[in-house]
């Protein structure tokens, strides 16, 4: 078995990013990613990587752009405000077709909110936030070990699919401690003709760039960026089941939400309630199939969010409707409790 | 174990200070003692002394917090209050210091009162399961860090080498190398050994053995439910 290291959550995106062989990192302190920064700085110098504060977000990001297109491994993280700010240049990124990994650790909102855990920047993620037609890869870790793996993960996707892979944390995962190891970590290696590395005077120079003159090459090139998310949304959807098997009630949660609903749904099963979990750990591609299938053996739905019910539409859209679904929900850096996620599963039991 | 009438606890963020640090106090309150605590964490943002307000408050502790803990004003302010633990030497004081050297800027303040008495214990708490303190060598530059950074030198080393909810009688005996060297390292002998409190009812072997009453969380899962609880920095 490989070593145990007990880690925050913060701390293992870092060591993983590190692993998965990021050696740009680009970033502006906010509260509660700070530990993500803090582990750069005392490790890249270390390990000949580059650590820059910034001096803004949009500074950082426009770093990131610019590493990202001679093909290097880079990344950067913030929480909500300051996703906010980078949201510029995440659209930049997106219409340059350059891979890079950006992490959100969330907090309450919308403006400067809270510094508590918040899942509210899901909308913001998964339905673009920049200007134009775009998607990012999301991934939404649920425990300490995930942030490392997802990490990993999601360096490879976006070299993989040329684009930005968004791990969407909360503070709470971020700040928590738990005991994991980086034995799972596989390193995909990708060519990358397109990089700006210096022709030599051997080959034609490639260019980086989000500018079409021509309104139809910019067409052109939208409708083939999306056959490339088609191919995502077909084969990159990761999901976990919990207690599916016989289950009437499906709870959809989360992150953070997923942990205190997979206590609520073991409390529900005591009370002999057939309840399961989906946790979607893909946000964006969604696991549409898994809860298409559920929407044909599940009576009810409901969809728990540390926000004013964002997810929940995925749900509906997943499912084509077909099912009530209702929220349950906490906002502003509040965190439901199982005991609230089990009333809400009563109430769905009950047709309520 | 010998008590001074100042213990602060210092060290790497995620060490384990303010769980150390909280029960340290109630022991000391257990042995009638009249105690008071202060968060000087200007740093943490979450998992703070004042998630055990109710349980310092029921065993007679005085808990001294910032004003805005745990909530949305990230301010590194110290209330004018936490001055009584070097003031009012009829109490014994306890002191939970911030991660790293960043933490520990806070406790320079009230440092000159600190050596004047000349009663206290700077504790280094230290766990070599944290990948930035995997070794001897990296502790000591953190504890060099802090020293430089609050202008006071350690004088003991508390072993708090776990792995979460996994931590088992083995994982803090196979730490027992990495402490005695980190303890020649320094030339400072290590206080006490703590862990979970199921835990360390099974270090017979060990002395000076801190049990740790942690505080179960929302977000435990099923399987780390108490008795096999995480430890939380």
């Amino acid at each position: 078995m490989a070593e145990r290291v007990l880690m925050k959550g913060n701390e293992a995106i870092a060591e993983a990013a590190i692993r998965a062989g990021c050696r740009h990192y680009f970033g502006y302190p906010i509260t509660p990613q700070t530990e993500i920064a803090a582990y750069m700085a005392k490790k890249m110098p270390k390990i000949g990587g580059v650590f820059l504060q910034a001096e803004s977000e949009i500074a950082s990001i426009n770093m990131v752009y610019g590493a990202a297109a001679t093909g290097c491994r880079v990344m950067t993280s913030s929480s909500s405000p300051g996703i906010s700010l980078k949201s510029e240049g995440l659209s930049y990124i997106a219409g340059s077709d350059v891979p890079a990994l950006v992490v959100n650790v969330q907090r309450g909102g919308p403006g400067l909110g809270g510094i508590q855990p918040s899942q509210s920047d899901y909308f913001q993620a998964t339905k673009g936030g920049g200007h134009g037609d775009y998607r990012m890869i999301v991934l939404a870790p649920a425990s300490v070990q995930e942030m490392a793996s997802l990490t990993i993960k999601g360096f490879n996707l976006a070299d993989k699919y040329r684009m930005t892979s968004m791990i969407l944390a909360d503070g709470t995962i971020g700040q928590m401690m738990e005991p994991i190891s980086f034995e799972d970590a596989e390193i995909e290696n990708y060519e990358k003709p397109w990089a700006l590395t210096g022709t030599n005077c051997e080959r034609k120079h490639n260019i980086v760039n989000s500018l079409y003159l021509q309104p139809d090459q910019l067409e052109k090139t939208n409708f083939e960026r999306y056959e490339r998310y088609k191919v995502i949304e077909e084969n990159e959807p990761m999901w976990e089941e919990y207690m599916m098997d016989d289950a009437e009630i499906c709870v959809v949660a989360f992150g953070i939400a997923s942990r205190v609903a997979k206590n609520a749904v073991v409390a529900a099963r005591a009370e002999g309630i057939k309840v399961g979990l989906i946790r979607p750990i893909t946000l964006w591609p969604f696991p549409t199939k898994a809860l298409r299938a559920a929407a044909d053996k599940c009576k009810a739905f409901v969809s728990v969010e540390l926000n004013m019910g964002q997810m929940i539409e995925d749900v509906r859209l997943a499912t084509e409707c077909k099912r009530p679904v209702s929220l349950c929900n906490r906002a502003g850096g509040m965190i439901p409790s199982p005991e609230q996620v089990l009333e809400s599963i009563r109430q769905a039991q009950k047709g309520e | 174990m010998q008590h001074k009438r100042l213990t602060l606890f210092a060290g790497h963020y995620g060490s384990g200070k303010t769980n150390i640090a909280v029960n340290y106090a109630l022991r000391l309150a257990g042995e009638g003692k009249a105690v008071v605590i202060a968060d000087l964490d200007i740093v943490n943002p979450y998992f703070r002394t004042k998630d055990s307000a109710k349980v310092l408050e029921e065993a007679g502790v005085t808990l001294i917090s910032p004003q805005f803990a745990n909530s949305n004003v990230d301010l590194p302010a110290l209330p004018a209050e936490a001055y009584r633990l070097v003031t009012d030497r009829n109490t014994y004081g306890i002191m939970d210091i911030g991660g790293d050297d960043r933490g520990a800027y806070a406790l320079g303040r009230y440092v000159p009162s600190i050596l004047e008495e000349n009663d206290y214990r700077m504790v280094f708490v230290a766990n070599c399961y944290r990948p930035l303190t995997r070794t001897p060598e990296d502790a000591m530059e953190v504890m060099g860090e802090i020293e430089a950074a609050c202008k006071l030198k350690f004088t003991d080393i508390i072993n708090n080498s776990n792995l979460g909810t996994e931590t088992t009688p083995e994982t803090v005996l196979s730490s027992r190398d990495y402490m005695e060297k980190l303890s020649a390292l320094s030339g400072l002998p290590i206080f006490a050994t703590s862990a979970e409190v199921t835990v360390a009812q099974q270090l017979t072997e060990l002395e000076n053995v801190l049990p740790l009453q942690l505080q179960e969380k929302y977000f435990d899962l099923p399987t780390q439910k108490p008795g096999n609880r995480p430890l939380w920095g």
